[in-house]
């Protein structure tokens, strides 16, 4: 139980909403939530029609996903997952995928 | 078997390592040891590979598969169908072995020794592990359908509820019916694997009739109350693609069958089909069930959501269809592959003196045919709740489609490309 006074360290750490930075492998277990439909780190398989993500630039991600959430951008089934996600794990996930390639 | 030989392990392992560098992978690295992950199908394919891949090659990993190659549950109901083939579904693990250098065995675990974290192997020997990851599936409960509860039986009346030679062989049957016919699928109370899987067959196999046997007829013998998934979008495709082919039936539990006539022996009432598909209740697989884990109501594992540890055997972690599931959470294959993903990296955290995440996410898309072109979804996010430490699905995420079409099913072909791709590729 020696690991505790980590854990209640970072849940201080989740109040003040900073836990990204106690998880350095935070964003690329976010973005692997993402993979099963639009390839691992982001690289779609050619000719599945899924957009890949891989190296797009990051506040072009960002964009696509508020466009989801609010409605602006009309998808079949994206803008049920955005919901699903704060706007700082989409924040994360969008870094992830901009810095593969 | 014999123990493994480290030495030739090591070896491609370093050659993986290598590649897997080429492919932009950050964070770990300090891990190491060896995992042994059972079972080769959406949960432990993604696990082998995300060990790898997130490890940079540090931690070593030995896939034990029954099977020599992986079949797809998901789009299995279009070759039942008879849209697809065997082909399209079957795919090789050459990718694990060679690109990621997972060492794949085909062999059955039969027992495992958590206390000595030893796994003993069918064809004999044992082997040690660090961590141990069972992804077992589902296996029948047999006994709850006594007159199935037999080889011959169960040759006749199929489930096809794994896809593999009972896929093939409903197919079969479907195709030998006589035009006039009818198709009976018996669905068991929920939980059971892929919610909307039995209502997409009967689609599916509407169909084929449709098209081919159009005086024949499909009745879904649910044991459920009401339709368990996508209700609304199934109930409209058979009002409006199959209004005198398909009926629904709630509350008809199969609780045995008359092998001889192909009938299903409900509680108040018996139905004969030409073509009677069981599925039967299920729970975890056999190495799980019989491996002294802690069950929930003696059919799933309990785990610990923020490492899919079993709760009370430490180094074992327990993905996939076996699971007690949390709030809503489906028994998918898309499911199982977010569980690896959550195991994978809560077991390098561990194998490097770390705790696992802890805000951990999975989520859930679930695409099915109501025709050979034309396609529904449900979604779901779950994010971990500390105060009932399980993962919870988020209040006003999640969804089905707005209607059955044609562009959902390209997607949904495409979903299958990619989710094999990031399991098996």
């Amino acid at each position: 139980m020696k690991l505790l006074p980590t854990v209640a360290a970072l849940s201080l750490i989740a109040a003040t909403g900073a836990v990204q930075a106690a998880d350095p492998n935070l964003a690329r277990n976010l973005a692997a939530t993402c993979a099963n439909c639009h390839g691992t780190n982001g690289n779609a398989v050619k000719g599945g029609g899924i957009d890949a993500l891989a190296g797009v630039p990051k506040d072009k991600t960002l964009q696509k996903l508020a466009d989801f959430k609010s409605g602006d951008k009309p998808a079949s089934i994206m803008h049920q997952i955005a919901k699903g996600y704060t706007e700082e794990q989409l924040d994360l996930i969008a870094g992830y995928f901009a810095a593969q390639k | 078997m014999m123990l493994m030989k480290r030495r030739d392990f090591l070896k491609v392992g370093a050659a993986a390592g290598a590649m897997a560098s080429l492919y932009g992978c950050a964070g770990g690295g300090k891990a190491s040891g060896h995992v042994v992950v059972v079972g080769g199908g959406y949960g432990g394919a993604t696990t082998a590979k995300y060990l790898r891949m997130w490890s940079e090659g540090g931690v070593q990993v030995t896939l034990i598969e029954r099977n020599p190659t992986f079949i797809s549950c998901p789009i299995s109901n279009l070759v039942i169908g008879g849209t697809k083939t065997m082909e399209d579904i079957t795919i090789s693990y050459d990718g694990l072995k060679n690109k990621w250098g997972v060492r794949v065995i085909q062999d059955d675990v039969v027992a495992v020794d958590a206390a000595k974290r030893t796994i003993s192997l069918k064809a004999g020997g044992a082997m040690t592990y660090d961590r141990l990851v069972l992804s077992p599936g589902v296996d029948f409960m047999w006994d709850q359908i006594p007159g199935l509860n037999n080889p011959d039986a169960q040759a006749k009346i199929l489930h096809a509820w794994k896809a593999g030679p009972q896929t093939v062989a409903l197919r079969k049957q479907l195709e030998n019916m006589k035009n006039g016919g009818t198709y009976a699928i018996a669905i068991p109370k929920a939980p059971y694997r892929c919610p909307p899987g039995p209502y997409e067959r009967a689609c599916l196999v509407a169909d084929y009739f449709k098209k081919n046997k159009p005086k024949s007829k499909v009745v879904i013998l649910d044991a459920n109350e009401d339709v368990m998934s996508k209700k609304g979008l199934f109930t409209k495709a058979w009002t409006d693609l199959y209004k005198d082919i398909v009926e629904y039936r709630n509350n008809s539990e199969v609780k045995d069958v008359d092998v001889a006539s192909n009938t299903a022996i409900l509680e108040f009432d018996k139905f004969k089909a030409d073509v009677l598909n069981v599925i039967p209740p299920h729970r975890a697989g056999d190495i799980a069930a019989k491996s002294g884990l802690k069950m929930i109501n003696n059919r799933w594992v309990d785990i610990n959501w923020l490492s899919m540890e079993v709760n009370g055997t430490p180094g074992v972690h327990v993905i996939g269809d076996a699971i007690f599931p949390a709030p809503t959470m489906p028994k998918s294959g898309h499911m199982a592959n977010q569980h690896g993903k959550l195991a994978a990296a809560a077991i390098l955290n561990m194998l490097s003196g770390q705790e696992p995440s802890p805000t951990p996410v999975v989520m859930n898309t679930c695409y099915s045919f109501v025709d050979a072109k034309q396609a529904i979804h449900v979604a779901s996010v779950h994010q971990y709740d500390a105060a009932t430490k399980v993962v919870q699905p988020v209040k006003g995420a999640g969804g089905v489609s707005v209607a059955r079409s044609e562009l959902e099913g390209k997607v949904a072909l495409g979903w299958a490309k990619n989710i094999w791709a990031d399991m098996l590729a």
